[in-house]
């Protein structure tokens, strides 16, 4: 669960600051994604790269949901009768949502994949021209869009809130002073990876990039 | 005060079980919890009823015996506190208090609120022991400790078995009881010797007992009598994760 999800973090940082690249203008957004086919260039053959990040990836979201689904399983089991009385969980949202916000996380991945990777549901859907793309999805008229994504980014951040403090204790963090560190660290990573990137789809929704 | 209980009664493992609603009038708000509840047992035995079975011993909050879900709250409403402990003060006239046994599949109910918490004797029996030559006590200078791993060992120590950190996991996890366990012994001198087969077994134990897995969501230690840290959990880990690099229990590791 631990290594899987950090994983994740370090790519979405990556995707993050290559998303940024936007406010850079047409041409250096579509060389810049032109350039991740040719990662690696001449040791790799083209797009290489790419797919063996996306094996990784693939490999890194399966050993995620399964870690996911064995532990709601053995939640389950260990509870077979239920309480008649029970507030909610008095930890933090973030934490109660784990859960049910990844499963969210997942639909909006399928999505994302479909609209910008495949193009199968984008208006523009031209793998060579990837800023036309993002400006046609976050175009006002497509608001439904902006707001589905907003909420997928949001649900993220929350994911990541209680994610990156629970990988940190996972993998022995174990002072209160780090517990301290740990839980400012997730929250940053949290704001820091939601504004990110949340800015595109705004900047294009008020015409900053268009 | 007047108050309306509904209260799990079972009459044994084999049973369903279901709620009951009692009626108590005359609560003084100095009774404790559990004295509320022999107040009301009185009655029933007085009425040719049988009374709820309810674990306790000590009455003074240090024994781990006393434990229910008062309003689905390990240990009721008040924070670092158990429920033999909890004063009746805590509620209102008129309130409906709901009262639970400790739900898990590792603490199979023995009746009505008492359940049976022999999985935490497994865990300890896999690893919750030192192996020191009895006899005469030895020169306590002999050994010396750090101030700071003297404190932060008594603070885990002070966990007294209750099972409220089960009752109140949302997976039903007994992670904090075996992490409060681990981290008083392995940060002692006298606990080192076993320190990495000691938390290999206590983890092999607690999940055999059918106890959930830890997803550091903190609710037990807020529910924690106690107030066990949530950072032993992460001491536990780390010394999880060293123990399998050593391959613990191999000579020389």
């Amino acid at each position: 669960m631990a290594v899987s999800g950090i994983f994740f973090v370090l790519y979405l940082v990556a995707h993050m600051i290559g998303n940024l690249k936007a406010f850079a203008g047409q041409p250096a957004f579509d060389h810049y994604a032109h350039w991740l086919r040719d990662i690696g260039k001449p040791l790799l053959p083209g797009v290489w790269f790419l797919w063996i990040l996306r094996g990784a990836l693939t490999v890194s979201v399966v050993a995620h949901i399964w870690s996911a689904s064995v532990l709601a399983l053995r939640a389950r089991a260990a509870r077979p009768v239920r309480y008649a009385h029970r507030p909610k969980v008095q930890g933090s949202y973030a934490a109660r949502t784990m859960r049910w916000g990844g499963v969210i996380i997942l639909l909006f991945v399928i999505y994302h994949l479909l609209d910008l990777s495949a193009g199968t549901l984008n208006p523009v859907g031209s793998s060579s021209k990837p800023y036309s793309n993002v400006v046609a999805d976050f175009a006002p008229e497509r608001w439904y869009v902006t707001l589905f994504y907003t909420l997928a980014i949001v649900t993220l951040g929350f994911h990541l809130r209680h994610g990156v403090f629970s990988a940190l204790r996972s993998l022995g963090q174990q002072t209160p002073k780090g517990e301290r560190w740990a839980r400012l660290s997730a929250l940053a990573v949290a704001v820091v990876i939601c504004g990110g990137f949340l800015v595109i789809p705004f900047a294009v929704l008020t015409g900053l990039v268009s | 005060m007047n108050l309306t209980l509904r209260i799990w009664r079972q009459t044994g493992p084999e049973d369903k079980g279901r709620m009951v609603t009692y009626q108590v009038d005359d609560v003084s708000p100095d009774m404790s919890f559990l004295e509320m509840l022999d107040v009301l047992n009185e009655r029933l035995i007085l009425a040719g009823e049988d009374p709820v079975a309810f674990d306790h011993d000590c009455r003074e909050g240090i024994c781990g015996m006393c434990g229910m879900m008062i309003n689905g709250m390990a240990h009721g409403p008040q924070r670092g506190t158990t429920a033999c402990q909890l004063h009746m003060r805590q509620f209102k006239d008129g309130d409906t208090i709901d009262i639970e046994p400790w739900r898990a599949q590792a603490f199979p109910v023995v009746k009505d609120l008492v359940v049976n918490r022999s999985a935490f004797d497994k865990i300890i029996a896999a690893g919750g022991y030192i192996t020191a030559p009895t006899g005469s006590a030895p020169e306590a200078h002999s050994m010396p400790v750090p101030k700071s791993d003297a404190d932060a060992a008594f603070e885990a120590a002070a966990c007294i078995g209750c099972g409220a950190c089960v009752a109140a996991c949302p997976n039903g996890s007994g992670m904090l009881f075996t992490a409060a366990k681990i981290t008083q012994l392995s940060l002692m001198p006298q606990g080192q010797p076993e320190r990495y087969t000691r938390v290999i077994g206590m983890v092999d134990a607690h999940d055999e007992a059918g106890f959930g897995g830890c997803t550091n969501t903190g609710e037990c230690t807020v529910a924690c009598p106690k107030g066990i840290p949530l950072n032993t959990i992460g001491r536990l880990n780390r010394d999880f994760l060293m123990a399998t690099k050593k391959a613990a229990g191999k000579p020389g590791s």
